[in-house]
């Protein structure tokens, strides 16, 4: 009896949780004008659509370009900064690690506001740079997460005996260290790719006028009217942000099990 | 293949000093091993030379090259590690090529030296295998290779063996020697297994508190410990507190357990200008008779045996004699192994006790 109440709720929180989801790629393959059941008949008519609005492509091209260049930006300084924690004696590091952490503890209106407070003090203007700024500073606490717990499970001998062996120290962060981290630095990298990616609150506020990014876009396109192209840009990020940590993590594990055998 | 040469080579961390003062000459070709508890400045001894840590003053040589502010990759040593630290993304062959790579060495001639290295470690079936699937054994073996693959002037062996089980830990030994023999390279090898120590090197280092203790032939200093730390770390040995006495025109020490024991003057020079002074007699020089063996030239003293550790070929018998107790090993007799609680005869040599002087 117990266990099927358990089994019962398990299922209903599931549907809660993937239901709109579902109805949402649904009723984009829908044929009818209005976004809504019923459905009528099977298209993809508002896919075209989609392909063919030049706002909504705007839009994907900023976000792509975004968070490829927030992940390249702030897998870089993470390893980096993991590197500088867990491999040298730095002064406070406790400090500084929880500093890089903060920005997942932070309301991210708050972090935003903020961010865009300090802007207009130090008489900066909006732009895509301080936008891509921005979105650097909450996907870094990630990479560094991370990046830092699998640095540590490489051994620091390892490093040691390519350097007796005639390895400079970049050598052997190239060839050894970065090979063994590859995992942690891919993983860190999807993070950073589809947090910004799906990102709406703080970019919202520090966008420059003029660009948006897909979450944006949607969010202004439904302040005017629920068009079915909206469910079709859903269904499109749905399979973006769940299709690539997904590749990604299959990827992340082949790496990591030739590495293991 | 070079001579190493330490010259007050001293490491502090902050206000500990890890490393006081050392000075040490290793010929070449020589198995040199640092043997001491931990704690005691071996390993870091070890890393100074090997470049891993710098040494706060002092001179380190190899051959006629002052290495201290050479870099660990240009120092052209050999290293194995206590846990192998072999490259886990690398396979066998590519781990032992690594050093030949950075040494532009060609292709060809690359391939053939992985090749020697690995016949010579005896596992050249497993180049193509990556370092998980290999046992603590042989990833150990691969990592030897790869250290002396480069033909490096000095080879530095931290701890290599134990992580290895016991059994494999002695044949490892004996391979190990055998590699070391055969290239003869100078090798400085760290442990605190004392057998290791013992068994493998020309040249024995023993260590405590980051101070050398003694150095010389394996033999030598366990027969003649020169501080009690070194009788008392290597064997089992009774520590007895003496002074320095003349019985008959002879010279020796008196103690209160086993009275008056003439000593050589080699020894007895050994107290000269100490402020402590101790006898020290190794428990395998000791040996336990029935209490009505007749007797014979020995110094003889009855005991009682308090406890017996039964050890297999040996016995360790725990004897009081005059309200100090002595620890004997005894090889099991045929007629069994003495009781606890038996009235034994002690008897031993007075050449097999060794003087060891301490200053205050």
């Amino acid at each position: 009896m117990g266990w099927h109440l358990i089994r019962f709720s398990t299922i209903l929180v599931y549907l809660f949780m993937f239901l709109p989801v579902a109805v949402v790629v649904l009723l984009s393959f829908n044929a009818n004008q209005f976004g809504s059941f019923p459905i009528t008949g099977f298209s993809f008519r508002w896919f075209i659509e989609l392909a063919e609005n030049e706002a909504i492509i705007r839009a994907f091209k900023t976000s792509l370009l975004l968070g490829f260049l927030t992940a390249i930006i702030s897998t870089t300084l993470g390893v980096l900064a993991s590197l500088a924690l867990v491999r040298y004696k730095v002064p406070g590091s406790n400090f500084i690690s929880t500093l890089l952490i903060a920005p997942i503890l932070v309301p991210e209106v708050v972090l935003a506001v903020a961010l865009l407070l300090f802007l207009n003090f130090l008489s900066v203007h909006k732009s895509f740079f301080m936008l891509l700024m921005g979105h650097v500073i909450f996907t870094l606490p990630f990479v560094v997460l991370v990046v830092q717990a699998r640095l540590m499970g490489i051994r620091r001998d390892v490093e040691e005996a390519a350097m007796s062996l005639g390895a400079t120290p970049i050598q052997t962060f190239f060839q050894i260290t970065l090979p063994l981290l590859a995992p942690a630095v891919f993983a860190g990298m999807l993070f950073a790719f589809t947090i910004s990616f799906d990102d709406i609150t703080g970019t919202l506020f520090w966008k420059p006028g003029g660009v948006e990014t897909v979450p944006t876009q949607i969010f202004a396109m439904l302040r005017n009217s629920i068009s079915p192209e909206i469910n079709a840009l859903g269904s499109v990020m749905i399979f973006f942000t769940v299709g690539v940590p997904l590749l990604g993590a299959a990827i992340a594990r082949r790496i990591a099990n030739k590495q293991s055998q | 293949m070079s001579a190493v040469k330490l010259e007050n080579i001293v490491k502090k961390f902050g206000d500990f000093t890890a490393v006081h003062p050392m000075s040490l000459d290793l010929p070449e070709g020589s198995f040199v091993t640092f043997l001491g508890p931990s704690g005691c400045g071996k390993t870091t001894t070890l890393r100074m030379i090997a470049g891993l840590l710098d040494p706060t003053d002092g001179g380190i040589y190899v051959g006629d090259r002052q290495i201290n502010d050479v870099p660990i990759h240009k120092r052209n040593l050999g290293i194995v590690f206590q846990n192998y630290a072999l490259f886990p993304h690398k396979t066998v062959a590519d781990n032992v090529a690594f050093g030949l790579k950075h040494r532009n060495v060609p292709k060809e001639e690359r391939e053939r030296r992985v090749r020697e290295a690995l016949e010579l470690v005896q596992l050249p079936h497993l180049a193509n295998s990556y370092p998980k699937q290999l046992s603590g054994g042989q990833q150990q073996r691969i990592a030897l290779a790869r250290a002396i693959v480069v033909e490096p002037d000095v080879l530095l062996l931290d701890e290599p063996l134990s992580a290895l089980d016991a059994n494999l830990r002695e044949d490892m030994r004996v391979e190990l020697k055998r590699i070391q023999e055969q290239i003869g390279i100078t090798t400085i090898f760290v442990t605190h297994d004392q057998s290791e120590a013992l068994a493998m090197s020309d040249i024995l280092v023993v260590m405590s508190n980051g101070r050398v203790e003694q150095v010389g032939d394996p033999k030598d200093i366990y027969t003649n410990p020169q501080s009690r730390f070194v009788a008392d770390f290597l064997g089992t040995s009774n520590i007895l507190e003496a002074t320095v006495a003349e019985e008959n025109g002879v010279a020796g020490v008196k103690t209160d357990a086993v009275g008056f024991v003439p000593l050589s003057s080699a020894q007895m020079d050994k107290l000269v200008g100490a402020a402590n002074s101790y006898l020290v007699m190794r428990a395998e020089k000791i040996e336990l008779l029935a209490a009505d063996a007749p007797a014979d030239d020995r110094l003889t003293f009855t005991g009682k045996v308090e406890a017996v550790d039964y050890q297999g070929q040996l016995v360790r018998y725990f004897v009081e004699v005059n309200g100090e107790k002595f620890q004997v090993l005894n090889m099991l007799g045929t007629d069994g192994a003495m009781k606890e609680g038996q009235t034994v005869s002690v008897r031993f040599k007075s050449e097999d006790c060794v003087a060891v002087g301490e200053d205050a």
